[in-house]
């Protein structure tokens, strides 16, 4: 096994026994990169020299004795909507296609400290809007299972990149689905962890009250690794929540008994793919038979959660994307004009269909006249998923089902019809407007050898429970230990 | 006579918070730094960042509101309000819209006809105060050659407090009277410096009118009247809109009915004293408030509540009610003039007034010599050389000495940074305690007899010429007590 198909907790161990260092594994990775992402197209930016500079730095506190953190030498590529310091940040978006943020997001920073190796950017559709990277203002991210499909998105950099091996782990943001919906097409580890987990302090906002960040990995106990170094309270965001952070890599092999898991019939509806729901029924005739119990549960708003999802995303990112008016930073429209042109030719010019489209969506549900109807309706609403979720969980621990309702598609299949595409996250979204936790974690393969995702969503902060189940499932099969062959 | 209609005016007044840092960064609020020198990716709305509430200045505003007698939200929120504005980064602004921090409150104010004569109490209504953060400034190239616009962010997410009253002030006069009230007790508590010149205080007036009009009550539409730089402009604007609405009406009475009209903006024009209208409703922003996503609600505790109620200290209007009551026992109207005047001046007040006595008479002295010296010198009371003990020594060892010359001596004190004996000596005029009656009478009997012209005059009748002995017998007598002089010339003069 070359050192670019491991995982980060395997790095570090190849580092601590002395046989690997961090400036080689990063080497391997680079490598991969250069041969492999003209194809994959993952990335958004990479900077070797800088990459070599901190795997180096890393190198040097080791042989000189220093304390190192809990990422040591390990390579993370990094969504292009988390700010970076120095760093283009884009979003994928032509509006930032030249800002260079002078902060780090909290996430990077922790990642930082933690000694990690930042590899570089990686694609996204645009400011986070979009399930299958194709709304990227530069490219289209492809999976690296088959490379005529998409990776999934928004995050599909950050999936391929993992999926890929062009780094061990990366992160990711998920808004409505964005790390779980590509984490089950790429067929790798993604969490979405609670609301408020982890800080959104440079995440560049796409709808406040959803976006959170989280890992993709191989595994669990990277899953685990990668949460300890990036969840906790940060006073810079008011929404972060004062709570400690439990040593998820310690308890990650203590299985939860007696374990009760509840499967959503809705959730089995129309809609799913034969070879997905088969995949998931053997998941959990799995579970069974390491002795957890079966119950169903119901969820029965869930079928409004589209709905609700597009008012109130939208709504939030109608306000989120005001900023970029060209007037103080970012893309402005050419030529000598007046206030309002210049404001409207900037905006055309610098998003994308997808982005103009819902900033529409979301202008048009908060305004006077409608906004009953629309935003504070879907407020009502999302209370009652959350709800939902509440009175589920009341009788289980863990709500399992599909991630996504098909395997990867084609490029180009669904980006004429937005409403197809939306349907993609179907079983994703409830979970980011009840703010409570989940994770996609691979489960098998379809016929034609795409991967499939098996979703696991935990009540709000009981990220620790839903890693242990999910361990559970990872010792019993070895879905986790299958690479992509980039073809 | 009574005026052919009835002005209504509601007031919003905007007024930034003496807070050291921002409402959501922790940038300087500083007035007058260089452009752009005191901002932060948080105040540029850069992407990414994320507000954090700056909890002093939400306990300032406590304090505010309860000094307004509001009521306190136990559980209030932030919204944002959605307009593109250069000044604007965010292209929304912070602010509280269904749910503010207080709400239903009064302030007392002077609406008097005169207030420069009498002191009337009356209870303006207060709709709601809330919390939000403050715009940039953009500057326009104002030469005519089209230069560039450029903006200023330094005032960007200063904490600013908006109280709106109700329209319950009837008179131009009555809303100078509100602003007047305002800067004061909001000084006063240190909550806002309400420096209108530097936009510490912002004001908008909600102006209509309503006429008896062949038995029925119309109403013109409402007026908001915007750009007030001064209280004078407020008052000026008020009048100047109520005439001008009352001519509209005189045109057409039969079209005004109460809430028949949409509200009009109108801009303030002080150089040509007009009002220009902005906007109509139709064109009014539809600014798409929603809660805002990226700030927790805000609980209010009893205790911080107490906590702001203590840090407040005595209002305005209490002062008022106290310098009334004994030992002071001052007019109405001295209570408001006094307490108009600040806290410290109050102290100094109470402090020469504890030890004289005759509250009423120190106040006459501090109106006639102290306030006037300290407005043509623009000095606050806590720097003038003649400090409350000195002060009180002054009024002792002047109290029987004509007013011309306890004016002197005032002023030798205040130019040598004297006391009151020094004073005194060097102008040869002799304290109260130096003269005996028995000298002043025979200084008196001598003053008649040398003026046998007046007490001729006098016997006819012309009183006055009892003045002309009484100025002969100053000239020998300076610093003499007035009153025993008069007192000793009357009886004297009856004897002669
Ligand atoms: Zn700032």
């Amino acid at each position: 096994m070359s050192l670019i198909e491991k995982t980060a907790g395997e790095l570090i161990e190849l580092q601590s026994s002395g046989d690997a260092t961090a400036e080689a594994i990063a080497d391997s990775f680079l490598a991969s990169i250069r041969v492999q992402d003209p194809k994959v197209q993952a990335f958004l930016h990479v900077d070797e020299a800088a990459v070599r500079e901190q795997a180096r730095a890393v190198d040097v506190k080791r042989k000189t004795g220093q304390k190192l953190g809990a990422l040591a030498g390990v390579p993370v590529a990094i969504k292009d909507v988390l700010c970076t310091k120095g760093v283009p940040t884009t979003c994928s978006s032509k509006m930032l296609q030249n800002f260079v943020p002078p902060y780090d997001a909290h996430v990077i920073e922790k990642l930082k400290a933690a000694d990690a190796v930042l590899i570089g950017k990686t694609n996204m559709d645009e400011f986070a809007m979009g399930s299958s990277t194709e709304n990227s203002a530069y490219f289209t991210t492809r999976n690296p299972w088959d490379l005529e499909r998409i990776p999934g998105g928004s995050s599909g950099g950050s999936a391929a990149a993992v999926a890929a091996c062009f780094a061990p782990v990366s992160l990711g943001t998920d808004t409505g689905g964005s790390i779980r919906q590509p984490a089950s097409l790429c067929g790798i580890v993604g969490m979405k962890p609670t609301y408020g987990r982890v800080s959104r302090y440079g995440l560049i906002a796409f709808a406040s009250s959803l976006d959170q960040v989280g890992p993709f990995t191989h595994d669990m106990y990277d899953q685990a690794l990668m949460m300890e170094v990036i969840a906790g309270h940060d006073g810079r965001d008011s929404t972060s929540v004062d709570r400690s952070v439990p040593a998820y890599t310690k308890s990650l092999d203590i299985p939860i008994k007696p374990l009760t898991i509840g499967v959503a019939k809705e959730y089995f509806g129309g809609g799913l793919d034969s070879e997905v729901e088969a995949s998931i029924r053997t998941a959990l005739k799995e579970y069974e038979k390491l002795g957890a119990t079966v119950k169903e549960v119901s969820l029965p708003h869930s079928k409004y959660a589209i709905a609700v999802y597009y008012l109130v995303a939208t709504a939030e990112a109608s306000s989120n994307l005001a900023r970029y008016d060209g007037m103080h930073y970012g893309h402005r429209a050419k030529g000598k004009l007046d206030l309002i042109s210049m404001y409207s030719r900037t905006r055309a010019e610098g998003f994308g269909q997808e982005v103009q489209r819902r900033i529409m969506l979301g202008t048009y549900a908060l305004s006077s006249g409608y906004k009953d109807a629309y935003y504070l309706k879907a407020l009502k609403v999302r209370r009652l998923i959350k709800n939902d979720f509440d009175q589920a969980f009341s009788e289980c621990d863990v709500i399992l089902g599909p991630t996504a309702p098909t395997a990867a598609f084609k490029i180009g299949e669904k980006s004429s019809d937005p409403l197809a595409m939306y349907l993609s996250d179907i079983f994703t979204i409830s979970c980011n407007l009840a703010g409570i936790a989940g994770i996609s974690i691979p489960c098998g393969f379809t016929k034609t050898g795409l991967p499939i995702g098996l979703q696991i969503q935990a009540p709000p902060f009981e990220e620790e429970k839903m890693l242990r189940v999910a361990k559970m499932f990872e010792n019993a099969t070895d879905w986790h230990t299958k690479r992509a062959k980039v073809g | 006579m009574s005026s052919p209609y009835q002005i209504v005016v509601g007031l919003e007044v905007h007024v930034q918070l003496l807070t050291q840092s921002k409402l959501f960064c922790g940038c300087s609020t500083k007035f007058g730094a260089s452009p752009n020198s005191q901002v932060c990716p948080v105040c540029l709305g850069m992407p990414g960042v994320l507000p954090v509430m700056n909890r002093k200045a939400f306990d300032l505003s406590l304090r505010a509101a309860l000094a307004l007698n509001l009521n306190i939200a136990s559980f209030t929120k932030w919204d944002r309000k959605n307009y593109y504005y250069p000044d604007l980064p965010k292209n929304f602004q912070i602010s509280q819209y269904d749910l503010p921090f207080s709400y239903e409150g009064f302030l007392e104010i002077n609406a008097a006809s005169d207030p420069k004569k009498e002191y009337k109490p009356k209870r303006i209504g207060i709709i709601r105060a809330h919390l939000e953060e403050d715009a940039g400034k953009n500057m326009h190239d104002e030469s005519g050659k089209g230069g560039d616009s450029k903006v200023d962010l330094n005032r960007t997410g200063t904490p600013l407090l908006e109280i709106v009253s109700k329209p319950e002030l009837s008179s131009p006069e009555e809303a100078k009277a509100y602003l007047d009230e305002i800067r004061l007790m909001l000084r006063e508590i240190g909550v806002s410096d309400c420096e209108m010149q530097e936009g510490s205080l912002r004001c908008d007036a909600n102006v209509n009118i309503h006429i008896q009009h062949e038995g029925e009550l119309a109403a013109t539409p409402l007026v908001e009247v915007k750009n007030l730089n001064s209280f004078g402009s407020v008052a000026k604007s008020i009048a100047y809109e109520a005439e001008r609405q009352y001519a509209e009406f005189q045109k057409d009475p039969k079209n005004y009915r109460i809430g028949n009209f949409s509200k009009t903006t109108a801009g303030w024009n002080d150089a040509k004293g007009v009002t220009v209208v902005q906007r109509h409703k139709e064109e009014a922003a539809d600014y798409r408030y929603f809660p805002e996503p990226d700030l927790v609600p805000v609980v209010v505790s009893k205790e911080e509540i107490e906590a702001a109620r203590a840090a407040m200290g005595e209002l305005p209007s209490q002062q008022r009610k106290r310098l009334q009551e004994s030992p002071f026992s001052l007019s109405a109207y001295d209570a408001g003039v006094l307490s108009a005047k600040g806290r410290r001046m109050v102290s100094y007040y109470e402090e020469v007034a504890k030890e004289i006595g005759d509250g009423k008479q120190v106040m006459n002295r501090l109106s006639d010599l102290v306030m006037g010296t300290l407005n043509e010198r623009k000095e606050e009371i806590d720097q003038f050389p003649i400090t409350a003990p000195k002060f009180t020594d002054f009024m002792k060892a002047t109290a029987k000495v004509n007013q011309q010359d306890r004016r002197d001596v005032f002023k030798h004190m205040l130019e040598n940074q004297s006391d009151a004996a020094t004073a005194m000596t060097a102008l040869g005029i002799k304290s109260a305690a130096d003269f005996d009656e028995g000298a002043l009478r025979q200084a008196v009997k001598d003053a008649i007899a040398a003026n046998p012209a007046a007490l001729e005059d006098f016997k006819k009748g012309k009183t006055a010429a009892a003045n002309r002995i009484k100025g002969h017998v100053m000239k020998t007598q300076k610093g003499a007590p007035n009153d025993v002089v008069q007192k000793l010339l009357d009886e004297e003069l009856l004897k002669a």
